[in-house]
């Protein structure tokens, strides 16, 4: 499930207190994009808590710019990963770089470029986020059919 | 074939159209008609980005994209034109006289829309704009991506007239 664009819920802050890394990036996109990435870093990682998932499901460019926003502000990170380059949430997230030059976004996340992050979250934003987008282009090969 | 399809989203340039409509569709043009965006030069900025770079981007206000629709369909190339909302398409359609179909695409939730189909939300004054552009002969339908089934904006409507009582 998609959090909602405030803080993360306060049970799960509790329950995860202790072992729960802190909220370092936004990963947003279509559908259950941003949900299935964070399943999945925490299946092999154990830290999905570093990212905040969003959906731009059913919502207009002014309300998932805002949604996003929100999320940023209450989360307090300001790196984000987006799907398609041409997509709702990269042109959202654009639009907040206007008015904020510091957020970073890397688009084109895939599992390899969110999971180089997790391992270097603690670093400085900007050069995690170039390690990520250099790692996930990387790991994009073709095999095969000869 | 020139203009393969005339789409009414809120979102404007984003996945779907691009990819979902863009691909299967063949599409070598998009002319993006909006009064705001045909004024902004960092709002046109923003859209190239979001275009692949063989992709033509045309910004146009209504105006001029009535006065250049001819030559959009005379191109030999395949194009998609596309505006933010109803109202905006309806006076496209009405300066230029010979569309012949709507494609509701993503019209989203707001305050004051209530539900007509998952992305399609209408306001009392769009539905208005809508019942008034489907008046004028143009068959309106939703599908927001081609996979989906075409419904019929006039049985939407009639339906949901119907069932509320209106």
């Amino acid at each position: 499930m998609t959090n909602s664009p405030g803080q993360r819920g306060e049970a799960d802050a509790e329950a995860n207190e202790e072992t729960a890394p802190p909220a370092r990036a936004i990963i947003a996109g279509h559908a259950g994009f941003a949900d299935g990435l964070v399943s999945a870093v925490e299946q092999i990682a154990g830290t999905g808590s570093v990212f905040v998932p969003l959906s731009n499901s059913g919502l207009t460019s002014e309300n998932i710019e805002e949604r996003f926003r929100a999320a940023a502000l209450a989360n307090h990170v300001r790196v984000f990963f987006t799907d398609l380059p041409a997509g709702s949430a990269t042109l959202a997230v654009r639009r907040l770089m206007r008015k904020d030059p510091r957020l970073i976004l890397v688009t084109g996340a895939n599992l390899a470029t969110l999971l180089e992050f997790v391992f270097h979250a603690e670093e400085d934003p900007v050069e995690a986020a170039r390690r990520a987008a250099e790692k996930g282009r990387a790991s994009l090969v073709s095999h095969g059919g000869t | 074939m020139a203009v393969v399809l005339y789409r009414i989203d809120d979102r404007l340039i984003h996945g779907q159209v691009v990819v979902g409509w863009g691909q299967p569709l063949d599409i070598d043009f998009i002319v993006l008609v909006d009064d705001n965006v045909a004024t902004c030069d960092w709002e046109q900025d923003l859209y190239r980005m979001g275009v692949p770079p063989e992709m033509e981007l045309v910004f146009a206000d209504v105006a001029e994209g009535v006065r250049r629709h001819a030559s959009f369909v005379a191109d030999k190339r395949r194009g998609i034109v596309l505006t933010p909302d109803i109202e905006t398409m309806r006076r496209f359609v009405a300066g230029v006289g010979t569309v012949k179909e709507v494609n509701v695409g993503g019209i989203h939730h707001r305050a004051g829309r209530s539900p007509k189909l998952r992305y399609v939300f209408l306001a009392p004054a769009e539905e208005v704009e809508l019942r008034a552009l489907i008046d004028t002969g143009v068959k309106v339908t939703a599908q927001d991506v081609p996979a989906a089934r075409a419904v019929s904006m006039s049985e939407v409507l009639g339906a949901r007239a119907e069932g509320t009582g209106k």
